[in-house]
């Protein structure tokens, strides 16, 4: 709490006078807060909705379930019937309501228009609007680290990175992953599978098998779910990673480490405001520094100085004497993408349409 | 009722069914309503054994968004396509025709609607949205084509082609919206360009989401009813489905037929995508498949395969997709309960199509 | 390609294969008694969820797999009461029963993700399995082989077993069937109950085979290839074993060759995707120029049974 002293106490005071005279919009501190979770999937996917559920949960623990009560809605489709659903929650009186996936922007950016007063957060976002702000969460950092690990403990120096579809954010996944493993292993290469799917376990099984027969002996994937994991444990190769949650349960000897999506820091940033009456429209993209993206738990049978090695780029990114996306970078058709000295920043990193020199995609 | 066993010779009561000479007008009325009230008292049941508010759930699903005046839009906007496709298939489902594969048709006339607003994305006019829906049809004809071809040249079965194609049709859309149709404005994710505001369909009822999807749908069934009931061409197509024999006998071409009301079922399929891309999407998504095409055969069924029982199916199982999503949010119903609702619905009415088209008899064999 | 590589392509080939073949041979029975069954994905992720579930509380895959065809027959017999003895329309109460299984199966799932089970694995000797040449034929689980052996099976009674002629015999004329006295209903009934059966197995092979995992959805449309391959397959079994190892070869192929990376990535992955339904289709169109316009499905496919017709 901020130390109340005469000169501050005059302002709330003149504020709070204010108040009833502009109606209770953005400035009005709140009693309670009712937010709204809209999940593409559901909690139990291991993954991405499961990691927005835990954040939810958190916050709810961190500031107390009299002050926050939340809904949950599961199976939301993109389009008009994630509109409905906006709309609806909108219509429930909830204060905030949390859309997590890309596809419901245009339903969001919609509803938001007919509800001024509700406050909108857009997930993986790219667009605000006056009650709408997006969030997203820095993963590539986290591959950074996961590319040393696998540069450094690759017998084949083979990688593999499973992916669904080629969006942005997977393809800065893999560049991420490839550059870092790089650094320990220049000759380090990266196969890339997209499996066409936005979820089928079987088939990313079956692609990290086909991955393994070529020689990969890490695995690294973007889908949710531990399939893959599951099939380098069953084929004993070096390792593989835990995706958006710790999922040693499901390899216990594969996994090596995982990237854990932490969402409950922004949540609760973004309920606290609005019980402090001062949400605001913003743009928020944390990540290791953030205390979004963490590494989780090492395997105990990675060598010390891979996890120093690992920890020194966790730490590197996190007091910006890392960055993920240093020049100089070859693209894999042997183009100089970024000079050296020069590096991708926020605003490149959405158009980057081309993978770094060694990855095969 | 009283079974006599007797020591060497058993009397076996046995149930058979015996064809009404006429469907029994009365049960046909009456079975859809019972299937949905025996729906809702079953679910509630279950529900509440499993541990939720079962009550609760047959309220939110199949009672607020009746009574919640809020909710109408919604559902005008889910049923349009429900109707406009169940419309389509359930004249072809009268003929013998079973086209599976609407949600391909659907899929693909969406496509050729988005292709036309992408190719005249920078011209503007009345046109285009009239131009797109003629697209819309010609799409989900071009995609029932094959099928049509091979049933009435080769007889091969249009359940399996239909729907082979529907799959095809989903990777078809993928190709193009992360391919040549990606937009370029969109951080480069699988989504095309926003429609300009001549290819977005207009709101018809002012201060609600009611676009022009909803009035095409009553109209597209009332129509469908006096054509079916009226013309020659429903007279056609009831008799090639129930007595082909007797089609023939009466100079009807089955062949001609099965043509027509496929060409119908693609093209209405293919025309509600082009609403819906047009309307409630704005452009196109990966997320387009929205399962319409199956959905609106369960729409064809519960109305009985008549236009206007199809548009009160469809806004039937709007109310639950809407009510669905409303339990969800305020019991905590988790979103499985809703296809276990249909599911149930559409079993209680199956099994309730017996009194209907039978007599149970009671037959004594010694 | 060198042998290793080609083993290893084989291995997964048979994995991806196995639970189309089972769903498939089961499917092919009940159309050779003349229903057409569209729920088979919904049974299949019965047998899958049920399997997957009783297989982690007992830690017993065998007990789990009896589960799942218990649970896929359960299911399919709903099927069978609507439409042989109430003579509900086929097609309607096949794709009931597809969302009812989906629905049954993610409700009753619940519980169950995230929680991981073993697999499946051979029986076999490590030494037979890890063997480089060996393992092609003895590193596979013991459901593959039942798959194989179910193959020779199906078809053995169909061709060779009275019992089997009666059920072709009702798939292709049911009235005459019904005149020399067989019980149509009773025989179909039986044949739905298996294809139930065989289509819970199948799908226990995804939790048990593939990734030992629960979440819903998990059998990911199969079931839907599974109906195309019946027809693919002329309704004879051996046709049918080829070409679920057909469609196995290529959604594997698809993924080495991905794997593979180079000149193979002129393909676009949407045309990878779509061979098999498109596979389907021409299949289809030469088997009936094959037989001059006549199907060769099963005469009473799809139409019910009333005996006092």
């Amino acid at each position: 709490m901020k130390l109340i002293n005469r000169r501050n106490a005059l302002k709330i005071g003149g504020a709070a006078a204010v108040l009833p005279l502009i109606g209770t919009k953005a400035f009005a501190q709140k009693e309670k807060v009712k937010a709204a979770f809209v999940l593409i999937g559901t909690p139990d996917d291991n993954g991405w909705n499961y990691g927005h559920d835990l954040g939810r949960q958190e916050m709810i623990t961190a500031l107390g379930a009299d002050r926050v009560e939340t809904t949950v809605v599961t199976n939301v489709a993109e389009g008009p019937d994630s509109e409905r659903v906006f709309r609806e929650l909108a219509q429930q009186g909830h204060d905030i309501i949390f859309g997590t996936s890309f596809g419901y922007g245009d339903a969001m950016l919609k509803v938001a228009k007919q509800f001024p007063d509700v406050k909108f957060e857009w997930a993986t976002g790219y667009k605000t609007a006056s009650n709408l702000s997006i969030y997203n969460a820095r993963f590539h950092e986290g591959r950074s680290v996961l590319g040393t690990i696998s540069g450094m403990m690759s017998k084949t120096g083979i990688g593999a990175y499973i992916g669904s579809f080629p969006i942005p954010e997977v393809v800065m996944g893999i560049n991420a992953f490839h550059l870092a493993a790089r650094k320990a292993n220049p000759d380090f290469i990266t196969k890339v599978v997209y499996v066409d799917s936005w979820f089928d376990p079987a088939k990313e099984a079956d692609a990290a098998r086909a991955l393994i027969d070529q020689g990969v002996d890490v695995i690294t994937q973007h889908t949710d779910g531990p399939a893959a994991l599951q099939v380098a444990e069953e084929r004993g190769i070096v390792g593989g990673f835990g995706q958006g949650a710790d999922m040693s349960a499901f390899a216990p000897k594969a996994h090596l480490t995982s990237i854990i999506d932490i969402w409950s820091p922004y949540y609760i940033k973004a309920v606290k405001s609005l019980l402090d009456g001062n949400w605001k429209e913003g743009s928020s993209w944390e990540g290791l520094a953030g205390g979004e993206v963490v590494i989780g738990k090492y395997n105990e049978k990675i060598p010390a100085d891979v996890v120093a090695a690992a920890e020194a780029v966790r730490t590197g990114i996190i007091d910006g004497s890392v960055h993920p996306f240093a020049g100089p970078i070859t693209d894999n058709k042997g183009t100089l993408r970024v000079e050296a000295g020069d590096v991708i920043d926020d605003g490149e990193f959405w158009g980057v349409d081309w993978y770094a020199q060694g990855v095969e995609a | 009722m009283g079974k006599h066993h007797q020591k060497k010779r058993r009397q076996i009561m046995r149930f058979q069914l015996e064809k009404k000479p006429e469907p029994s007008k009365k049960m046909l009325f009456a079975t859809p309503i019972l299937a949905v009230l025996l729906t809702m008292v079953l679910g509630a049941i279950v529900f509440s054994i499993l541990g939720y508010d079962g009550l609760g759930a047959v309220r939110e699903i199949f009672l607020t968004p009746i009574m919640n005046s809020l909710k109408w839009q919604d559902l005008a906007v889910k049923a349009a396509p429900l109707i406009i496709i169940g419309v389509g298939l359930s004249i072809g489902y009268r003929a013998n025709v079973w086209n599976i594969g609407a949600e391909g048709q659907y899929i693909v006339g969406g496509l050729a609607a988005t292709g036309v607003a992408l190719f005249t994305h920078d011209m503007s006019g009345w046109w285009l949205l009239p131009l797109m829906g003629l697209a819309g049809m010609a799409g989900g004809m071009a995609w029932v084509f094959i099928p049509a071809l091979l049933r009435t040249k080769l007889n091969v079965n249009e359940i399996l082609t239909s729907l082979m194609l529907t799959y095809v049709a989903i990777q078809l859309l993928n190709f193009l919206i992360f391919g040549p149709w990606k937009s370029p404005t969109a951080y480069g994710q699988p989504q095309t360009v926003l429609f300009n505001a001549d290819q977005i369909l207009p709101y018809i009822i002012p201060g609600t989401i009611v676009q022009a999807g909803a009035p095409i749908a009553v109209f597209i069934a009332i129509m469908a009813w006096l054509i079916m009931s009226r013309s020659v061409f429903g007279f056609q197509v009831k008799t090639v489905g129930s007595a082909p024999n007797a089609a023939r006998y009466g100079g009807f071409s089955t062949n001609k037929t099965i043509w027509l009301v496929l060409l119908i079922s693609g093209g209405l399929a293919g025309f509600a995508g082009m609403l819906e891309v047009a309307g409630p999407f704005n452009r196109m998504v990966p997320s387009f498949p929205a399962g319409y095409g199956f959905t609106a055969i369960i729409v064809a069924f519960l109305g009985r395969l008549h236009p206007i029982g199809v548009l009160i199916a469809g806004i039937v199982l709007a109310i639950t997709f809407v009510g669905g999503e409303v339990a969800q949010t305020t019991i905590g119903l988790p979103n499985a309960a809703v296809g276990l609702f249909q599911a149930m619905m559409l079993f209680l009415l199956l099994a309730g199509d017996v009194l209907v088209r039978y007599n149970i008899k009671r037959v004594r064999r010694a | 390609m060198n042998i290793d590589l080609t083993i290893a392509i084989i291995i997964t080939m048979v994995g991806a294969s196995t639970p189309l073949l089972l769903a498939a041979l089961g499917e092919l029975v009940v159309e050779k008694s003349g229903v057409l069954n569209l729920g088979v994905e919904g049974m299949m992720l019965v047998g899958a969820v049920v399997g997957f579930a009783v297989t982690y509380i007992t830690g017993n895959p065998w007990i789990g797999i009896l589960a799942a065809a218990f649970a896929g027959s359960a299911a399919s017999l709903i099927f069978a009461f609507l439409t042989l003895s109430l003579s509900a329309n086929q097609v309607a109460t096949g794709l009931a029963l597809t969302i009812f299984g989906s629905g049954f199966s993610a409700l009753f799932g619940q519980p169950f993700t995230g929680k991981p089970i073993a697999l499946f694995k051979s029986i076999f000797p490590d030494s037979l399995t890890d063997h480089p040449i060996l393992r092609v034929f003895f590193d596979y689980s013991p459901l593959v082989y039942f798959s194989l052996f179910m193959v020779f099976a199906v078809w053995w009674f169909l061709q060779k077993t009275r019992a089997g002629l009666i059920l072709r015999a009702v798939g292709e004329n049911d009235h005459s069937a019904h005149s020399i006295g067989y019980s149509v209903i009773k025989v179909r009934y039986g044949a739905v109950a298996f294809g139930g059966a065989m289509a819970g197995i199948g799908g226990a092979c995804f939790p048990l085979i593939l990734t030992p995992q629960w979440v819903e959805g998990l059998t990911g449309g199969r079931g839907w290839i599974a109906l195309a391959l019946v027809v693919f397959s002329a309704w004879k079994p051996t046709r049918l074993l080829a070409g679920a190892y057909l469609f196995g070869l290529i959604a594997t192929m698809e993924l080495y060759a991905k794997a593979a990376g180079g000149s193979f990535r002129i393909i676009p992955s949407e045309l990878w995707a779509s061979l098999p339904y498109l596979a389907t289709i021409i299949v289809l169109v030469l088997i009936s120029l094959r037989h001059k316009g006549n199907s060769s499905a099963p005469a009473c496919l799809g139409k019910p049974f009333i005996s006092s017709n």
